[in-house]
């Protein structure tokens, strides 16, 4: 018996949630930047719903639409000073169904 | 809306719901706030409930919660790429009229929760964010601002219960944000298959449910666990490992998870399934020595707030439940002798929580999470092939003297870690869990 579990792109998995989208105001923001630091880099692979991208300036960019609200880049960006991050306003965000 | 509460919840999760149906039904003031659109909206949990701290706050929870399965086995996998070595636990015993374990879904668990504070007599709000504490001239915590138009609500103590990630008491300097190497990145997915199929695939009946969790190499030499619940017609299946390993390897949680459902000894359990939600949410894994202060002039701190969660036992909710039920308890005695909510007073529920399974078992546990997290690829890599390579040698019979075998597996552990090593890990790991 083969059973295959195929790869799923983050984005596809992140089509099965639920979200309101507070349009025009993201909660978390990366402040500007010349050069990323570590953990801002890290984030591009370590956030669980890729919202970090570099781009062509290598400097790391969010889009936060598709975000989980973990925390995971506030504790390891926020001391620094890398980003600012906030919950959305109250009924924004992930809903989660089963959670 | 100006106006007085005896005391303000911030959060309707675990601990919050605990905290504000205490208070609400022995008859307090009590508001409760909640950022999400529903109770339970924002939260993710395995998850394994354990019935006595919830029974302690609803005894005849059973008659209408929305529970799962009950647990009757539990598995211990650890892992190498190609296989697992198992400890497996049953009993018939857990079939008892009153069961001690259940899976649960939190959206639905934290909604039915939610129905009894309200009953209970709280106002609940949620789609409500609560922003800041608002302090007197003295500094004593007198209420919240929200997110709400014109948003300050007043109350003699406010019940800080906004979970791992919370804001207000971070903001405020009343405890430290935690550090990436004193929480976890749980990545899950809800896997969806028929009753009868997940029945026959654990070998279970009716609302009997298994557990699997997983160590090993499915991990990556971080320091982290996996895991596989089962619910009525769905399967949580998660993995979380410590940020600062995260941050270190710079893994995707999404390929972590992707990897362990692909592992051969995961891949026929979940087989054809329906994954209908990927969630994430932090773990508090600092243990006893990440707790803050808990209590001050008009606040306290409870559940993962508070850092007061088990990750060697993968207890949580039930800490968080009792840590609001104990603050609602001190709380509610303050009252009753017309005390004022100032930190003197407040210090009772830190001596109540430290004589309540609570604080004992973090206490016990106290040095665990240091080693975990220094000796992650030993306990997470190493020893899991080492394991799975005794085993193998152990069950495949081909001419080799038994004598040999015992050799070669002794060799292959020393040679892995040296002979100072394993003891150093086996001395020190006894000690932490003493
Ligand atoms: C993947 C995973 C698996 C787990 N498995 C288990 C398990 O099997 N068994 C177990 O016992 N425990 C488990 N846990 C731990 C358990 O989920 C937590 O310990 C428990 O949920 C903590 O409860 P809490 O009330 O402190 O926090 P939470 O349940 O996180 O609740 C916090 C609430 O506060 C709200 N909130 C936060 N900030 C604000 C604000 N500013 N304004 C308004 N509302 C706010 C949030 O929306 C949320 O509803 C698991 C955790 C995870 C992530
Ligand atoms: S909170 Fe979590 S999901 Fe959201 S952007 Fe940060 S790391 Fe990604």
């Amino acid at each position: 018996m083969t059973i295959a579990v195929t790869k799923v792109r983050v984005e596809d998995k992140l089509y099965q949630n639920r979200y309101l989208v507070d349009s025009g105001r993201p909660h978390i923001i990366v402040r500007p930047h010349d050069k990323p630091s570590a953990n801002l880099l890290a984030l591009t692979y370590v956030c669980p719903a890729k919202c970090y991208e570099l781009n062509d300036k290598g400097q790391v960019e969010i889009t936060a639409d598709g975000c989980m609200e973990c925390g995971t880049c506030r504790i390891l960006c926020e001391k620094g000073g890398d980003i600012e991050w906030n919950y959305p306003r109250g009924g924004f965000g992930v809903l989660f169904k089963f959670g | 809306m100006i106006e007085q509460f005896d005391a303000i919840v911030v959060g309707a999760g675990m601990s919050g719901n605990a905290a504000a149906y205490t208070l609400a039904s022995q008859g307090l003031k009590v508001l409760q706030l909640e950022r999400g659109e529903y109770p339970g909206s924002k939260n993710v949990q395995g998850a394994i409930m354990y019935a006595n701290m919830l029974e302690k706050i609803i005894p005849d929870f059973r008659d209408d919660a929305p529970l799962e399965r009950h647990l009757v086995e539990q598995r211990l996998w650890v892992m190498d790429d190609t296989s697992h070595t198992g400890i497996h636990y049953r009993s018939d015993d857990f079939n008892e009229a009153k069961p001690n374990r259940y899976t649960i879904i939190r959206a639905q668990f934290d909604k039915w929760f939610s129905r009894k504070v309200r009953e209970a007599g709280a106002t609940v709000l949620c789609e409500t964010t609560a922003t800041e504490l608002v302090r007197d001239g003295n500094g004593k915590v007198i209420g919240v601002r929200t997110d709400r138009a014109g948003g300050v609500v007043f109350a003699n103590v406010v019940v800080l219960a906004e979970g791992v990630s919370g804001l207000l008491g971070t903001r405020a300097g009343l405890r430290e944000m935690p550090k990436p190497e004193t929480v976890a990145l749980a990545v899950k997915e809800m896997h969806f298959l028929p009753e009868e199929v997940i029945g026959q695939r654990f070998g279970v009946k009716g609302d009997e449910g298994c557990v699997i969790e997983a160590v090993g190499t499915i991990s990556r030499s971080m320091a982290g666990l996996g895991f596989l619940y089962t619910n009525k017609e769905s399967i949580s299946l998660g993995i979380g490992c410590l940020v600062s390993d995260f941050a270190a390897t710079m893994e995707s949680p999404s390929a972590l998870l992707d990897a362990m459902k692909n592992h051969p000894s995961i891949r026929p359990l979940i087989a054809g399934s329906e994954v209908k939600e990927y969630a994430a949410h932090l773990i508090p894994e600092g243990g006893y020595r990440a707790i803050p202060q808990l209590f001050g002039d008009g606040w306290v701190i409870v559940g993962d707030a508070a850092q007061l969660n088990n990750a060697i036992h993968r207890e949580g909710s039930n800490l968080a439940m009792t840590s609001g039920r104990v603050a609602a308890e001190a709380i509610i005695k303050v009252k009753s002798r017309n005390g004022p909510m100032t930190k003197a007073n407040l210090a009772l529920y830190k001596t109540m929580l430290d004589d309540s399974f609570v604080i004992k078992d973090l206490k016990k546990y106290k040095d665990m999470p240091a080693l975990l997290h220094t000796n992650s690829s030993n306990f997470f890599d190493s020893y899991p092939r080492l394991m799975s390579h005794a085993a193998q040698n152990f069950m495949r019979v081909d001419g080799t003297p038994k004598i040999e075998k015992e050799k070669n597996t002794t060799a292959a552990f020393i040679n892995a870690r040296s002979r100072w090593g394993l003891v150093s890990d086996a001395v020190r790991l006894a000690l932490a869990w003493r």
